[in-house]
């Protein structure tokens, strides 16, 4: 602790900077390994998402079109009838499918 | 070399000084840029790791899907158009699909229900997501009850559990048989929810959908390429809560510069002054304020970004989920893999160090270019 006090300013934060560096090689070489060991995992979700026929990520049920929003139409906005406002919060967290927003992308 | 490495760790010394005269003003204007960093950075790692798993799993979705809509509602799609599907040059097989969802109210939950082909149990047995289960705090060998569409209370035993693993695709799943769907929800036989193609040659989907739509006028085919492509824009910038974290994120970027680029106080100014005037040169100034700049901004970004990595993929990016889960009952658990890359991080860096840093070095040298008599005064 003695040492600590003694030591220059700048040689605490050249020592803190390397350390911060370090810190980010350890971020990105276990951002590499976990994409390396989480292959197989991906692997078994590809497998169920072909023996499921899914289309569609689970992470937002409160709606039926944000829940298989790839599903989703151009009817979608006017579900409940032709004026309603979004009410949904996941509805505004999320850009409608692409092939909606075209000029193209009728039902 | 090493005079200027000394010269360097003099004014990096003098520069910590400097700021620590100031401490209360500096270490607030460090947890605020340090927020500000981890908020994009746990947002940008969070739907860039998301869009990522998204486009890997669902490579194997259904190449193309054809609904049947009526009236603008999603309608049962009758199997005899399979027969017609079938006969579409390029068309290597159709499948019905079964799905739909159940609100159980009791848990004030929505289920997605399916019944896949090839359900290895028998009538009166399910398969449930995890969510499902941690709901209801049910495990294998538990029943359920549902109540059908004619009224009758149907019960079903729990036969296995999917993987906890796959959650983000099967939280919120109950996989039944074909029979056990149909008197679910009074769906009688001839009758999917919507159908499953399978092509030879993926790069004539579009033409396939094409000629689909021609010929069922009342279909609608969702291709793969689509379904991937609404994962990629999933969280695009331009919308929704993407735009509002931006936003606030560049409105406070706008504040700390400006703070920065409207001058110096008088105190900074003095001191500028006084440095210039025991012989310090103008170049020796921008440096020291470079420093200065640098230090904040460097150790803000590196905990900003640290911070956000940790957030994001050790704790399931806990801060998001009240956001994400908005009036959903069930949540899945997920621990997404950190698909981080060099461009990301770079583009953050780009963002947030260099705005600031340009912004501490401008009005230094402004006043650093001022007779030190006059600053002093």
């Amino acid at each position: 602790m003695v040492c600590f006090y003694n030591m220059q300013k700048s040689t605490i934060f050249f020592a803190s900077a390397a350390l911060t560096f370090l810190l980010f090689l350890v971020m990105a070489t276990h951002a590499s390994w976990s994409q390396r060991v989480d292959l197989e995992a991906l692997q078994a979700k590809r497998l169920l998402v072909r023996g499921l026929q899914l289309t569609d990520i689970a992470l937002f049920t409160d709606a039926r079109y944000v829940r298989h929003l790839s599903q989703a139409d151009l009817h979608t906005p006017f579900q409940e009838h032709p004026t309603a406002l979004e009410h949904f919060p996941s509805g505004s967290l999320v850009s409608p499918p692409s092939m909606l927003t075209r000029s193209n992308g009728g039902p | 070399m090493n005079r200027w490495i000394e010269k360097q760790k003099n004014i990096v010394d003098f520069t910590l000084s400097s700021l620590l005269r100031r401490k209360g003003k500096n270490i607030a204007l460090w947890l605020v840029y340090t927020l500000i960093v981890f908020v994009l950075a746990s947002v940008m790692f969070f739907t860039h790791a998301l869009k990522r798993e998204a486009a890997i799993v669902l490579q194997d979705a259904p190449e193309i899907v054809v609904q049947r809509v009526v009236a603008g509602r999603h309608e049962m799609m009758p199997l005899n158009y399979l027969e017609k599907l079938s006969g579409i040059k390029g068309v290597t097989g159709a499948k019905p699909r079964l799905w739909g969802y159940y609100f159980y109210s009791s848990a004030k939950a929505n289920y997605t229900v399916m019944a896949p082909e090839g359900f290895g149990h028998k009538e009166g047995n399910v398969m449930i997501g995890a969510g499902v289960a941690r709901r209801h705090m049910i495990n294998k060998g538990d029943t359920m009850w549902f109540n059908a569409a004619d009224g009758t209370a149907l019960k079903f035993t729990i036969a296995a559990m999917l993987p906890t693993e796959s959650e983000l695709l099967s939280s919120d799943l109950i996989l039944v048989t074909a029979t056990d769907f149909r008197r679910l929800f009074g769906i009688p036989d001839g009758y999917a929810t919507d159908l499953a193609l399978t092509v030879r040659n993926p790069r004539e989907l579009s033409t396939i959908a094409a000629k689909i739509t021609s010929l069922l006028p009342d279909t609608r085919p969702i291709t793969r390429e689509e379904i991937l492509r609404t994962y990629d824009a999933v969280f695009s910038w331009r919308q929704g809560i993407m735009l509002a974290v931006l936003f606030g994120a560049l409105l406070a970027f706008v504040i700390l510069a400006w703070d920065k680029a409207s001058g110096l106080s008088a105190e900074e100014k003095k001191e500028i002054g006084i440095l210039k005037a025991i012989g310090w040169e103008t170049s020796d100034v921008i440096v020291v304020k470079f420093w200065e700049g640098a230090v904040v901004s460097l150790s803000a970004f590196a905990a900003g970004v640290l911070l956000a990595y940790v957030h994001v993929f050790f704790s399931s990016a806990v801060l998001f989920e009240p956001v994400l889960k908005g009036w959903s009952v069930l949540y899945p658990k997920f621990r997404l893999t950190p698909f981080v890359s060099a461009y990301q991080v770079t583009t953050l860096f780009f963002l947030t160090v260099i705005p600031y840093t340009a912004a501490t070095i401008i009005p230094s040298w402004r006043a650093a270019t001022v007779d030190p008599d006059a600053q002093v005064r």
